[in-house]
């Protein structure tokens, strides 16, 4: 290519670099997506090859990142509003949202077929539901319309699990579907403390999150009810296939650490709040993340271990 | 505008350009090595022609 092709035109100044194009594959949603994917995997009681392990973790990854890449297309207009987002390739001006668009289609269907050759079909068309759920239903349709989005929203990031059980035995059981109720379970609570503290952003936005359709103390109840509910799931899975002594012990503490801070939120209100800038909202929000990275090495754990006769019961 | 010879923008699409390079050679990479494992695997069996199924 000469410079003759670079004219006034075409030059941006904040043409996009490789790294802008990556983060519209949302890199740490990935992380999680390919974590709880090859726990999913490495749970399942058929073995894979190592190679065809990596590729259905990496194909499954792609396939988040196209349903990320899909999100911010739509969601353009609201991610520069909002303070979390607007640094964010669209919005700060170095992707335009076409190239969002087709770089969330083409890895789509990158990933779908790659991983339905590299594993089965089942696991392919699981990952194209997901992709269809999390871009169509999720970010499309009810994200913008009910003050329930968060708790649809985090089904389409529990799926990963299941696909890469799927992806290691071509069927369906139980099991990944106790994983995938972890991460549902666990997203409301994980999300709504962060709507807390980061109230104006969603206000701004227009989008119907729950602190301003029913408020910030309502906000703070169904907290509350989500993390006891999941509190209680997270416990009685130590007691089954996927659950052992080490997973179980990691529960009871992680679940007393987390129940003590949702009454707490519960107890608060805002003038404590703002006083503290939002602290015990604040350290919700990092023990969430710490909450589900350890379930889900538990779990690992007790798999790994299987085999030598340690984990599970 | 004007360019002078190394413009920035040049090493930002340098960079861009030897990222697709390199994910693509991983990609080929990555179908090599899976077509491989799945030939070498034990229950691999050879799809039957359309003349061989009529005979």
């Amino acid at each position: 290519m000469s410079d003759a092709s670079l004219n006034a035109s075409l030059i941006r100044e904040d043409d996009a670099s490789f790294g802008d194009y990556f983060a519209l594959l949302k890199p740490r949603v990935m992380s999680l997506v390919v974590f709880t994917a090859l726990v999913g995997l490495l749970a399942a009681p058929t073995g894979v090859h190592p190679v065809i392990g990596f590729c259905a973790i990496l194909f499954i990854a792609i396939g988040g990142g196209a349903s990320g890449a899909l999100n911010m297309w739509w969601d353009a207009d609201i991610d520069q509003v909002m303070k979390r987002t607007k640094s964010r390739p669209i919005p700060a001006g170095k992707v335009d949202k076409g190239e969002a668009l087709s770089l969330g289609l083409a890895l789509s269907g990158l990933s779908v077929i790659m991983l339905a050759l590299a594993t089965n079909i089942f696991a392919g068309a699981f990952l194209a539901f997901t992709i269809f759920f999390y871009v169509v239903i999720y970010t499309m349709w009810l994200k913008r319309a009910t003050p329930q989005n968060i708790v649809i929203g985090g089904a389409a990031g529990a799926f990963p699990p299941v696909i890469g059980w799927i992806a290691a035995t071509g069927t369906m059981s139980i099991e990944p579907w106790l994983m995938f109720a972890l991460t549902f379970l666990w997203t409301p609570p994980h999300f709504w403390a962060l709507a807390l503290f980061m109230r104006n952003d969603y206000d701004l936005a227009d989008v119907p999150m729950l602190t301003v359709t029913h408020g910030r103390r309502a906000t703070r109840k169904h907290i509350l009810v989500y993390t006891v509910i999941l509190a209680a799931f997270a416990i009685a899975t130590g007691f089954t296939g996927v659950g052992g002594p080490i997973y179980l012990a990691v529960a009871v503490v992680l679940n007393s650490l987390f129940l003590k801070g949702a009454v707490e939120i519960w107890r608060r209100d805002e003038d404590i709040c703002e006083a503290d800038n939002f602290k015990a909202e604040r350290s919700f929000f990092k023990l969430s993340l710490l909450y589900l990275f350890l379930h889900f090495g538990a779990i690992l754990v007790e798999a790994v271990l299987k085999p030598y006769g340690m984990g599970g019961w | 505008m004007s360019l002078r010879k190394e413009h920035e923008l040049h090493t930002r699409r340098k960079g861009r350009n030897m990222g697709v390079g390199l994910l693509l050679a991983g990609f080929v990479v990555l179908v090599l090595a899976l077509t491989v494992v799945k030939l070498t695997s034990s229950n691999f069996t050879f799809p039957k022609m359309d003349s061989e199924e009529q005979n």
